[in-house]
């Protein structure tokens, strides 16, 4: 675990329950910083972390020394602009950059956890990162905001924390995980289970490494990630640094050698067995389940304002699944803003330079923050 | 323009809450928000408009009328506005019943299509109307269902719908619109203004 010496984190002393009805206790909790908590301790924003994330949002990440997943959302002047702002982002329970997860060690055994890991929900990660609001003494956050699986937590959030954000903002992500969301992640779980490497989750100890399967997860899923007009304007049938089709199984097109890049990149920096637990975790996500079916009721209690945006090209969590959640809190008359902001980036638009969804954020984020302050003098 | 906010605003109680469908850039919510009630939604067709919306951190949700106030309950709002387009919808009948169950009461103003300039230009050039307030042409107009303040005045009639208020907008000028100086104020009326309830 040296390598994770650099990061910080918090240890959470519990117990807390899971959903699963196993308790967790003295567990720790990786997160990361950007900006400055001002006196008074209101700008402070949570952003949650999608499926593949971590903490490191912003700047270098010292483990990878790659950029930031969100470098071009958090920074100075950006989108959620640390020269207002105090960025607070943790690494999710079941993650593997620093947090309770199936790669620690269990203490009894000496060993990594593996699959005898509990099976924790998107109620059990906001759980546990609630508790850098004390930590760091923060009464009430400026905003939530995520992502695909990090907008799962948003409204996971204001749902367990009605009074404990003044803006809630999911991105690209839905109240429930469909049918067609869950047999992505099915297939990703597979092929990381049919790796004769991953020996029943327990490669740490027989020292392999189940990175094939891992690396076809990832494939599948960035496929779901982009849209076909994105694909088509990229990579078309463009060959691979060649003029003429090979006739064997090598990587004729550009299309697969950039999968089988993103496959070998991902196995760097990603547990095969958090993946399988960070999936799980999604799939079991049905905020409306847990209130009877009555998605509303999930957000009766709560003060926030909300400002929900989808992608058009998005096909992974379309906008009508957006407008699911939108539909629930004008029926119980929240203040809800929704835009489907126009992208052929598919899911991915969320992270990456989609001007008019990062110029909205800012002046949306920037115009609240002003309108709060004004009130207070 | 600004007058017509202000009649608006005029007509609803303060700390009200209010809807303003077809919201554009937000310049009625703001005026509102500024002048009357903190408790204020939009609801706009375009993109482009409601990014803009949103940017000036007002509650604005991308939608249409015709099919999206489907999702608000029954009087959810004390006041539901619709500023200038009516004229514009494929079926202004469902609009209007639409905005009579959603809110407790409506605010809808429509340009006069009965003003003295527009039956002149009809009846004199033989091609439709092009006027200050209805600048566009016959094949590039957003507006499908023109009315007169008479025709609006004929139909709430004819659908039991109550006129609580109804104010014409001359150039700067209000006037009270009734029984007996409608016909004179649908002939130099450039805006009607109603406030209506089911």
């Amino acid at each position: 675990m040296n390598k994770f010496n650099k990061v910080k984190n918090i240890i959470v002393k519990g117990p807390q329950k899971l959903d699963c009805g196993k308790e967790i206790s003295n567990f720790p909790l990786a997160y990361e910083t950007y900006g400055k908590l001002n006196q008074k301790k209101d700008n402070a924003i949570l952003v949650f972390h999608a499926l593949s994330g971590d903490q490191f949002a912003s700047d270098i990440n010292p483990i990878t020394n790659k950029e930031g997943w969100w470098n071009f959302a958090v920074g100075p002047d950006k989108a959620l602009d640390t020269n207002n702002f105090f960025i607070i982002c943790a690494n999710v329970i079941g993650g593997c950059m620093g947090s309770y997860g199936p790669s620690t060690i269990d203490p009894k055994t000496d060993k990594a956890f593996g699959t005898t890991f509990p099976v924790i929900t998107i109620n059990d990660m906001v759980n546990a990162q609630f508790n850098l609001l004390e930590f760091f003494g923060i009464e009430k956050l400026f905003a939530v905001i995520g992502g695909s699986m990090g907008g799962m937590q948003v409204l996971q959030f204001v749902s367990n924390f009605p009074d404990k954000a003044k803006i809630a903002i999911p991105i690209a992500c839905a109240a429930s995980h469909s049918a067609q969301n869950i047999a992505f992640n099915e297939l990703g779980r597979q092929a990381i289970m049919a790796d004769i490497n991953w020996k029943d989750g327990l490669y740490e100890e027989n020292k392999t490494n189940p990175d094939k399967g891992l690396a076809v997860a990832r494939m599948a899923a960035h496929i779901t990630y982009l849209s076909k007009k994105g694909l088509e304007d990229k990579f078309g049938r463009k060959l691979q640094e060649k003029d003429n089709l090979n006739f064997s199984f090598d990587a004729d097109f550009q299309i697969e050698s950039y999968l089988r890049y993103q496959g070998s990149v991902f196995v760097d920096r990603f547990d095969a067995n958090s993946y399988l637990y960070i999936t799980r975790a999604m799939d079991y996500f049905d905020l409306a389940k847990q209130f009877d079916g009555n998605l509303s009721k999930a957000f009766e209690k709560t003060k926030s304002k909300f400002f929900i945006i989808s992608f058009t090209s998005d096909w992974l969590y379309p906008t009508a699944e957006n407008r699911d959640i939108v539909i629930a809190l004008n029926a119980i008359g929240a203040d809800v803003g929704f835009v489907e902001i126009k992208s052929d980036k598919g899911h991915d638009s969320f992270l990456l330079d989609v001007p008019d969804f990062l110029n909205t954020l800012k002046n949306y984020l920037q115009s609240n923050y002003l309108t709060t302050n004004e009130k207070r003098i | 323009m600004k007058k017509e906010f202000k009649v608006i605003s005029d007509l609803i109680v303060e700390n009200s809450k209010v809807l303003d469908v077809g919201c554009g850039d937000g310049e009625l919510i703001k005026y509102l928000l500024e002048n009357k009630t903190v408790n204020i939604r939009g609801l706009e067709i375009s993109k482009d408009r409601v990014q803009n919306c949103l940017s000036k951190g007002l509650t604005v949700i991308e939608g249409d009328a015709e099919n999206d106030l489907k999702q608000f309950p029954d009087t959810s709002f004390d006041y539901v506005v619709l500023s200038q387009t009516l004229q514009a919808f494929l079926n202004p009948e469902i609009v209007i019943n639409e905005l009579l169950r959603v809110g407790k009461k409506a605010i809808v103003s429509i340009p006069n299509f009965g003003h003295w300039k527009v039956r002149m230009h009809l009846l004199f050039k033989g091609t439709m109307p092009v006027t200050e307030n209805l600048p566009n042409q016959w094949y590039d107009t957003p507006n499908l269902h023109m009315c007169t303040i008479k025709d609006f005045f004929n139909y709430c009639e004819k659908k039991n719908i109550k006129i609580d208020k109804s104010l014409s907008l001359n150039k700067e000028i209000i006037n009270e619109i009734n029984k007996s100086n409608l016909l004179i104020k649908n002939l130099i009326s450039d805006l009607g203004i109603f406030l209506i309830e089911k």
